[in-house]
């Protein structure tokens, strides 16, 4: 029953038995805590009933990888040999990881503060305005592809042709330049314009998300305020600058720092439009690479664990944040 | 993507995502169900003489994992058949694109198949070190010396044994080109490599661009140039040298290698003779390595190197013949009498050595097995020089199997895939797309030679 299944009986019958499984342990679970008596202990210890699949689950998807990992980066190559902070090392010290951090510090500077603010300003510009469901359904739709459809249609817009005898352009891009009179341009291979051109597609993704999420929190601006400063005479400036900014501001946060965790984990991207090379490798790209093409286990786990403890702070702000905005 | 998690969005997902798991499991199981009614046209004419010596295997099975999926796989179930008919064995065969990841992680957790065919002597090695891999049988060692020239057996040989027989090959030192723009511009195939030089000066002289390139391969970009650097490795520095390059016994950024990638740049990072139809020196490193040689259709291009496989990229309507629209021909050596070609292949590696395994694999590695699968394939050619060629029907297959058998040819196997991943799929890669978009050789020699694990 553990073996792989080949047929497909076999694996709808594998799978009926893990579904089977796992009706049996939550059956066994409610039938416990059914048994445990009334009162404050018996209370706590349903409680505790309840979570335990889900600590297990935890445990073993999520705990136990993430402290193999960590042990993992201590390792070599080949994951035999103790070589203590070396692999980490490489990272702050070998030319090609060096630009893979500098890469992923552009990415998560550029990206949140950039899409949250094409997000807001949109958000402002069409709040009320007669076209205001089309114009939020245009920006928004980028959100609902996938990183990866994103990317190869990005490809596309700035793709090269040469400029020789009747070859056409077919990136748009090109085509403009070439419209305007100029040479078309190999986009992808500058360095470091190619990681902007990657953060571009990022924060197309992106600023629709930011524009939904604070376009509600301005719509829950109460109209008094509003209607008061308006009373008051206030510009449209300082209307932004004191009644909409502060307003919003807990939603702000936490749309810049779910975008910037985003960020930091982007991998899709990278891989479908360059594939890590012409110096556009970032964090979780080069940590792919390392693992699973170059056969350096302990250097792609250092890699994971860097990514780990970047976006741990900004994981813990998000979720303070998050309670605050709750609590008021 | 990053939502906060709400109740119900959640569910649909995760009912989706079951879903899709179900529906794709079952599309995974529906393509290998037999073809019943081809063994029946087959089988009547089928000679068992030859199969009685694997005796009889009624109601055994033997399992085969390979990274080779529709359509080639079907050539590879129908060659079975004959085997199966007459021993009464089962052959299970099962093709995965993730082969190559897929079968280091089964063997590692002792789920294993019987046998696996195993496109890298690297991934051979790798698959001994886990100590599940099998040494192959002395029927197949004794067939491997009896069919192959003796450089294959080296590259499955792991501590001085040995662990499985070549499979199909393939032909790199190839220079793909127009037969019809040959005839018409008054053009010869180069016998020597000074010779290939003057053709591409006259063509430069004719106003053309001659040579055609591509190396871009997704996170894989940059290994068509290490194929040119292994060309020119064996013919600037000839085989031993080249040997030495491959086990790293010199160095990556001794002499040698510089010479060959030198001689590599002398073609891909010179302006007058890059890139027909594509652009300048750097968009070598955009355009892909499938798109590249289609410019020679075009009349855009005249030469490109590619290994055999190339002639699946054109379409269906292209001609690929001597006296078709696109040809290939052999990238000549130093001279006209040394012969160095550049090659890959598979390799049948086992992990059980139950009787029907070894009688499956030994089947495997026989002119037999050869002269049947030539008869069903087009598109495929073996080193084994129990090959009739006359069963080869593809004009591209004939001339592979020509270079290959041929017994002044000097075989080697593609170095890239001998070397260590951190190098061979990794530093070679990166660094060679580097140097195409304007490093100098020496940064791009020593970079790789400082990845080498020490």
């Amino acid at each position: 029953m553990f073996n792989t299944a080949s047929t497909t009986p076999e694996k709808l019958l594998q799978m009926l038995a893990a579904l089977l499984l796992f009706a049996a342990i939550m059956g066994l679970i409610l039938f416990l805590a059914g048994r445990v008596g009334g009162g404050k202990r018996g209370n706590t210890i349903v409680g505790y009933l309840y979570l335990a699949p889900a600590i297990l689950m935890l445990a073993v998807g999520l705990v136990y990888p993430g402290l193999r990992t960590i042990y993992q980066s201590f390792f070599d190559a080949a994951g035999k040999a103790f070589i203590g902070f070396d692999n980490y090392a490489t990272i702050f010290t070998d030319n090609d990881q060096l630009t893979v951090l500098r890469n992923t510090v552009f990415w998560v500077l550029v990206t949140p503060f950039v899409a949250t603010a094409v997000g807001l300003v949109y958000a402002i510009l069409v709040d009320k305005s007669r076209f205001e469901s089309v114009a939020k359904a245009l920006i928004f739709l980028p959100m609902s592809i996938s990183f990866v459809a994103a990317a190869i249609i990005w490809k596309f817009v700035y793709e090269y042709r040469p400029d020789q005898g009747n070859v056409k352009q077919i990136g748009l891009i090109n085509q403009i330049i070439v419209w305007l009179g100029g040479t078309p341009q190999q986009l992808l291979i500058e360095s470091p314009l190619n990681t902007f051109l990657l953060i571009v597609v990022m924060i197309w993704i992106q600023a629709g998300f930011a524009m939904t999420v604070l376009s509600a929190a301005i719509k829950a601006i109460p109209d008094d305020i509003i209607e008061a400063a308006r009373l008051d005479g206030t510009t449209a400036w300082t209307m932004f600058r004191n009644i909409t900014l502060p307003s919003v501001r807990p939603t702000l946060v936490v749309v810049l720092t779910t975008i910037a965790i985003g960020t930091l984990k982007v991998f899709d991207i990278v891989r479908t439009m360059t594939g890590g090379q012409f110096n556009t490798s970032v964090i979780a790209n080069e940590f792919y690479s390392q693992t699973f093409r170059a056969d350096n286990q302990g250097l792609g786990a250092a890699l994971a664990v860097l990514l780990f403890v970047l976006v741990i702070p900004i994981v813990v702000y998000n979720v303070r944040q998050l309670r605050q905005s709750e609590a008021s | 993507m990053f939502g906060l998690p709400s109740g119900p969005r959640f569910r649909a997902a995760l009912a989706g995502t079951v879903s899709a798991g179900l529906v794709f499991s079952m599309a995974a199981c529906g393509g290998d169900s037999d073809d019943a009614a081809s063994t029946d046209s087959t089988a009547s004419a089928i000679d068992c003489a030859p199969y009685t010596k694997f005796g009889d295997l009624k109601g055994k099975t033997v399992t085969i994992y390979t990274g080779i999926v529709t359509p080639e796989d079907t050539p590879h179930i129908e060659s079975y058949k004959p085997f199966e008919k007459c021993t009464g064995a089962t052959i299970k065969y099962e093709g995965d694109k993730s082969f190559e990841t897929q079968i280091l992680v089964r063997a590692r957790a002792g789920n294993p198949p019987d046998l696996a065919i195993v496109p890298q002597p690297g991934l051979v090695k790798q698959l001994v070190a886990t100590g599940k891999a099998v040494v192959a049988p002395a029927e197949v060692s004794a067939n491997v010396d009896q069919f192959w020239d003796k450089a294959w057996k080296e590259y499955t040989t792991v501590d001085g044994k040995f662990y499985g027989a070549p499979l199909g090959a393939s032909v790199k030192s190839l220079v793909w080109y127009s037969p019809s723009e040959f005839k018409d511009s008054g053009y010869t195939v180069p016998t020597t490599l000074a010779e290939l030089k003057t053709l591409s000066d006259k063509m430069v002289a004719d106003k053309k661009k001659p040579w055609c390139a591509g190396i871009n391969s997704g996170d894989a970009t940059g290994w068509p140039i290490t194929d040119w650097m292994e060309d020119f490795m064996l013919r600037t520095a000839g085989p031993e040298e080249y040997d030495k390059w491959v086990k790293h016994e010199i160095a990556f950024n001794s002499a040698e290698p510089t010479a060959a990638l030198n001689a590599v740049g002398e073609y891909l990072k010179n302006d007058q003779y890059v890139n027909g139809g594509l652009g300048d020196v750097k968009s070598i490193a955009t355009t892909t390595f499938q798109d590249a040689g289609l410019k020679i259709l075009e009349g855009q291009c005249s030469l490109h190197r590619q290994a055999s496989f190339y002639a699946a990229n054109f379409d269906k309507d292209t001609k690929v013949a001597e006296d078709g629209d696109v040809f290939a021909f052999y990238l000549p050596g130093q001279d006209a009498a040394s012969k160095p070609v550049l090659g890959a292949g598979e390799f049948v590696v086992a992990f059980a050595d139950r009787p029907e395994v070894k009688a499956f694999q030994t089947y495997l590695s026989s002119d037999t097995w050869a002269n049947t699968k030539a008869k069903l394939s087009s598109g495929w050619v073996t080193a084994n020089k129990g090959l009739d060629q006359a069963n080869l029907t593809n004009p591209i297959d004939k001339l592979s199997a020509s270079i290959l058998l041929d017994p002044k040819a000097t075989f080697r196997f593609d170095g890239s895939d001998q070397m260590p991943a951190a190098v061979g799929s990794d530093a070679f890669w990166k660094q060679s797309t580097s140097w195409i978009t304007g490093q100098d050789t020496k940064t791009t020699l020593d970079n790789i030679e400082k990845a080498w694990p020490k």
